[in-house]
């Protein structure tokens, strides 16, 4: 797998997220211990770790569904932790967020699960435009046959690009993707890979991925950061956060990649 | 292996130590249950009102369990009837059954097992189906998309189980009243007019105002009861099943705690 080409349009100027300081815990468990992360404008942000280190908390805590216990997390501009209700879901709206496992709704189809975020939050559009909208981003994330389905009919892969989709129809400026290519098949992960870089160009979004699946981190990567003990240890291109002798990156090197 | 348990004096103290936890848990737990309510009181008034979502659950809770609570009503009266006919007879008092019937099915039968059966059925479909969307994080994606995920899924759900098993209650009510009467016209030839002047006769307008406040209260008992477990259930399959499964049990306990409370409230204002 190519490394990916580092996006010409990223603005080093502008950061859409700004994270200092960042400390979580769940009662005495100290997941995240003091992480310092920006995420500039039409970047795309590979976040490394192995299971267990926090990285899904740390894009909760992004997405002010968990709060952090210090540090400030900064997001477009505002910090989420002080936002009013009105105001997170005014942000919250900004930001799109693929869950590790999809989580569509179950007792909807692909079209209302599509729909859904539409139906509430941009409540003049007419009816023809809504479908035409859904149509456009099925056609985005390559699944434009499955409009009628329940998600139960849908193959894993299937499922996350369905949860991708529901996450771009409200145009986000920020992505956040959980483990987007985590249980695919190669092929399937290429895919995945592919659509993420496409939507960067498409529709010009900074995003956070995480992973811990290096063939994807390398082909979607601008940069990569290293979760380590709870900090960002590793920071750089691939080849930067690999060309360490760091044991613990080493042997996360080694057992995911031969090539 | 604990040594320490040997030692003199661990025992007590460790058992001091569990009952001040389990206590700690309760008070929590309360604190919480209260919390969810008064978010349901404070968000059931304000827009935006999720009409489409109360209409689908008020036919899943209300339709889809007319068959099963039908039958079960049905069944209820003509056995109920039939069992207490030698009683009566014993005093030549069988001209009273009609009464007797109204009287027991207006009164307790028919909310009672309205309400019981609907906590296994619609209790545990809410606390399985809010559970799972807990542990698929359907909620917390309901959440990063800005909508209200509370008032799609609880105050929607709360507000159809406090409709529609007073309905239900009215529908089994009157059906056991059939079977009741199907036993009576069998034995003592008893005409359809004449059974229901009878079983109206029997019951005062507190009687069906008093069955039908109690119903909305178990409604909105079994309700709550679900979407509480559901919504807080905890991580993993497991919590589903769990979630499912209290929601059955807490909403049956407090049926019958409520049915208590309430009759001594009627009592009294009856004796008033
Ligand atoms: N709501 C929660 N309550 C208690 N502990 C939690 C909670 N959420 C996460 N944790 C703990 O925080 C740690 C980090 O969890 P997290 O889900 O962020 O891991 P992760 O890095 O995303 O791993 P994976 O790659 O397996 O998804 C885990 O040990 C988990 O037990
Ligand atoms: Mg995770």
């Amino acid at each position: 797998m190519e490394a990916k080409e580092i996006n010409p349009n990223i603005d080093r100027n502008e950061k859409v997220i700004s994270i200092r300081g960042l400390k979580k815990a769940f009662d005495d468990f100290e997941v995240l211990k003091g992480v310092d992360l920006d995420l500039y404008k039409g970047e795309n942000l590979v976040v490394l770790g192995r299971s267990g280190t926090g990285k899904s908390v740390l894009i909760k805590i992004i997405s002010g569904l968990l709060y952090g216990d210090e540090g400030s997390v900064n997001v477009l501009g505002q910090d989420v932790g002080e936002l009013k209700p009105r105001d997170l879901d005014a942000l919250r709206l900004k930001i799109g967020f693929s869950f590790q496992n999809s989580a569509l709704y179950d007792s909807m189809t692909v079209r209302e699960n599509l729909a859904f975020p539409l139906v509430r939050h941009a409540k003049n559009m007419g009816e023809q435009e809504r479908e035409d909208l859904i149509l456009y981003v099925l056609e985005a994330v390559g699944l434009s046959q499955a409009i009628n389905q329940m998600p139960s009919e849908l193959s894993g892969g299937q499922r996350k690009r369905i949860g991708i989709a529901r996450t771009l129809i409200l145009k986000p400026d920020i992505m956040l993707y959980d483990e987007p290519t985590a249980g695919l098949d190669p092929i399937t992960c290429i895919e995945i890979n592919n659509l993420i870089n496409e939507v960067q160009r498409r529709f010009n979004t900074s995003s956070i991925i995480i992973t811990h699946d290096l063939t994807c981190a390398r082909a979607v990567g601008d940069r990569v950061v290293m979760l380590l003990d709870g900090q960002f240890q590793r920071e750089g291109t691939f080849e930067e956060v690999f060309d360490s002798n760091d044991e613990r990156v080493q042997s996360f090197y080694n057992y995911n990649f031969i090539d | 292996m604990d040594l320490d348990k040997n030692k003199p004096g661990t025992a007590p103290a460790r058992r001091r130590y569990v009952t001040t936890r389990r206590l700690d848990r309760i008070f929590v737990e309360l604190a919480k249950v209260y919390r969810f309510n008064a978010r349901f009181f404070r968000e059931v008034w304000f827009p935006p009102y999720e009409f489409k979502e109360i209409i689908k659950q008020c036919y899943e809770i209300g339709v889809r369990s007319l068959p099963l609570i039908s039958l079960t009503g049905f069944i209820i009266g003509i056995v109920f009837t039939n069992q207490s006919r030698p009683s009566l007879a014993d005093f030549g008092a069988t001209s009273l059954l009609p009464a007797l019937i109204s009287v027991a099915i207006i009164r307790a039968i028919g909310p009672l097992v309205t309400a019981l059966i609907a906590a296994g059925r619609v209790g545990s479909a809410i606390g399985a189906e809010l559970g799972s969307m807990r542990v698929t994080e359907q909620i917390d994606a309901m959440e990063v998309s800005a909508t209200n995920p509370f008032k799609f899924l609880v105050v929607s759900r709360v507000l159809a189980s406090t409709l529609m098993i007073p309905a239900l209650t009215m529908f089994t009510t009157l059906v056991s009243l059939l079977g009741g009467y199907l036993n009576v016209h069998q034995n003592e030839l008893t005409s359809l007019s004449v059974f229901f002047y009878q079983v109206f006769d029997a019951i005062t307008f507190l009687d069906i105002v008093a069955s039908s406040v109690k119903s909305v209260i178990f409604g909105f008992t079994i309700g709550m009861v679900g979407c509480y477990k559901g919504y807080n259930s905890s991580k993993g399959t497991e919590g589903v099943g769990k979630a499912a499964n209290s929601s059955v049990v807490t909403a049956m306990f407090l049926i019958f705690i409520e049915e208590l409370l309430i009759m001594q409230v009627i009592n009294a204002i009856r004796a008033f």
